[in-house]
């Protein structure tokens, strides 16, 4: 029964790519989003907080920007600057 | 036959641009002619290909005469330079003068003046093709040197190369002491020889200068003869600043050829400058480069995305492509008009030459 319960621990999850879209204000805060519930919101708040530093030093460095797209190699992050806020959209090259 | 000079104009008023095109144009030695009517477009002009001559006007707006001269001294030493001005002020000319403009001239206001402009213009064109010292030709500064010390004469040789100044002490024919750029002595003085070409003025002797140089004349001439030597037969003969040149040339035709605007690359290496052509931004450019490389990391690990390839962005009034590669990551500028799924290949087709 022992080994049997070694088997059945707990495996860390596997976590999902956030698909969906989502407003943030200018503060960070996740206004809207059709991004599935299960996924982490505290992640959603971190991909939230890094794309508006990403157009608040755009514009420090006299570079303003209306929009951007990461492409990473599973993912594509595309966000719209909305006075102050953004319209991030997220999109999995390969959905699990 | 040799390709003819190539002249760039730089007036805000299109007219005078127009006219003095034409004038130009009728020059016996048929020069190239090109136009800008604002100093950016100017220097990137200048960055794009060799120019033998840059005739400027004084006041313009952004960007004026004195600060595109400024520019152009450090940049492009072996530029001509003329100020062209209706600004009849001997400040402004003291000014110019000092910034190593080979002329300073008032917009012709007769036909007789404008014939003399012309020729002072033909004039600039055709000489010190070669390497030489402006006022001596063909002759290094080792040739007058040596002239100096045989004749035990005594003076003090300022040499002055673009941005670069230096001085040479020479007392009863024997060089004493030498100094440019923070060094002294026998350092400062092979430096100076290392210029292949440059103005200089004989400034009066300044007999208590402290001696740093004991060397005599021609051992340390024969020293920087052998060093100059080596240099040359070790590669091509261009010197480091040649190459740099050459490569900044062939960078931005390369740019230009594809349409884009300016690139700024920014090393791994946080002890590593950014670099730019085509922009006089790039250090401001690199910041964003570096934290945004810093947010898409953190991102990437955070979503358990993968690496990134680059990030595409835009604003009203250009598109951006930034990419990594081995050791630096690369923001490249195109025109808003361009087209956003084609940029991406160019960049990379950029990149990877540069990169090179």
């Amino acid at each position: 029964m022992g080994l049997l319960s070694l088997f059945a621990k707990a495996r860390p999850a596997l976590q999902r790519l956030p698909a969906g879209s989502m407003t943030v204000d200018r503060d960070g805060q996740i206004v809207t989003s059709t991004v599935s519930s299960t996924y982490p919101v505290d992640v959603l708040e971190k991909i939230a907080g890094e794309v508006l530093r990403l157009f608040q030093e755009a514009r420090q460095a006299h570079l303003p920007l209306t929009e951007f797209r990461i492409h990473f190699a599973s993912l594509q992050i595309t966000a719209r600057e909305a006075r102050g806020g953004a319209i991030i959209f997220l999109t999995p090259s390969a959905p699990l | 036959m040799d390709a003819p000079h190539k002249i760039l104009i730089l007036d805000d008023d299109p007219a005078i641009l127009d006219l003095y095109k034409e004038w130009l144009s009728q020059l016996p030695s048929k020069p190239d002619i090109e136009i800008s009517n604002n100093g950016a477009r100017a220097m990137a002009l200048l960055e794009a290909e060799p120019y033998r001559l840059l005739i400027c006007d004084l006041k313009m707006p952004k960007m004026d005469g004195l600060q595109v001269l400024s520019i152009v001294r450090r940049r492009f030493p072996e530029l001509r330079t003329v100020v062209m001005t209706g600004v009849e002020d001997e400040e402004f000319r003291s000014r110019a003068y000092a910034l190593g403009v080979d002329l300073f001239w008032l917009k012709p206001d007769t036909h007789q003046n404008m014939q003399m402009f012309l020729e002072c213009i033909e004039s600039l064109l055709g000489r010190d093709a070669q390497s030489g010292f402006r006022g001596i030709q063909n002759k290094s500064l080792m040739d007058i040197l040596q002239m100096e010390c045989l004749s035990q004469s005594s003076t003090v040789f300022r040499i002055t190369r673009g941005s670069l100044v230096g001085k040479i002490w020479i007392l009863n024919g024997d060089l004493i002491d030498a100094e440019t750029e923070g060094a002294r002595g026998e350092v400062a003085f092979r430096r100076i020889l290392e210029w292949k070409s440059g103005t200089f003025e004989t400034l009066p002797a300044e007999a208590d200068r402290e001696r740093t140089i004991f060397k005599s004349i021609n051992a340390l001439l024969l020293e920087a003869a052998q060093a100059i030597d080596e240099t040359g037969g070790s590669g091509t003969g261009e010197s480091n600043e040649e190459v740099d040149h050459r490569k900044t040339v062939w960078r931005l035709a390369t740019l230009t050829r594809e349409g884009g605007e300016w690139v700024v690359s920014l090393p791994h290496d946080v002890a590593g400058a950014a670099e730019g052509w085509g922009t006089h931004s790039a250090n401001e450019f690199s910041n964003w480069m570096r934290s945004a490389t810093e947010s898409i990391k953190r991102l990437g690990e955070q979503i358990e995305a993968g690496p990134w390839s680059h990030i595409q962005a835009q604003n009203f009034e250009r598109k951006l492509i930034m990419m990594p590669s081995k050791n630096k990551n690369f923001l490249v500028a195109w025109p808003p008009a361009a087209d956003s799924s084609g940029i991406f290949e160019k960049s990379k087709k950029l990149v990877s030459s540069w990169d090179s």
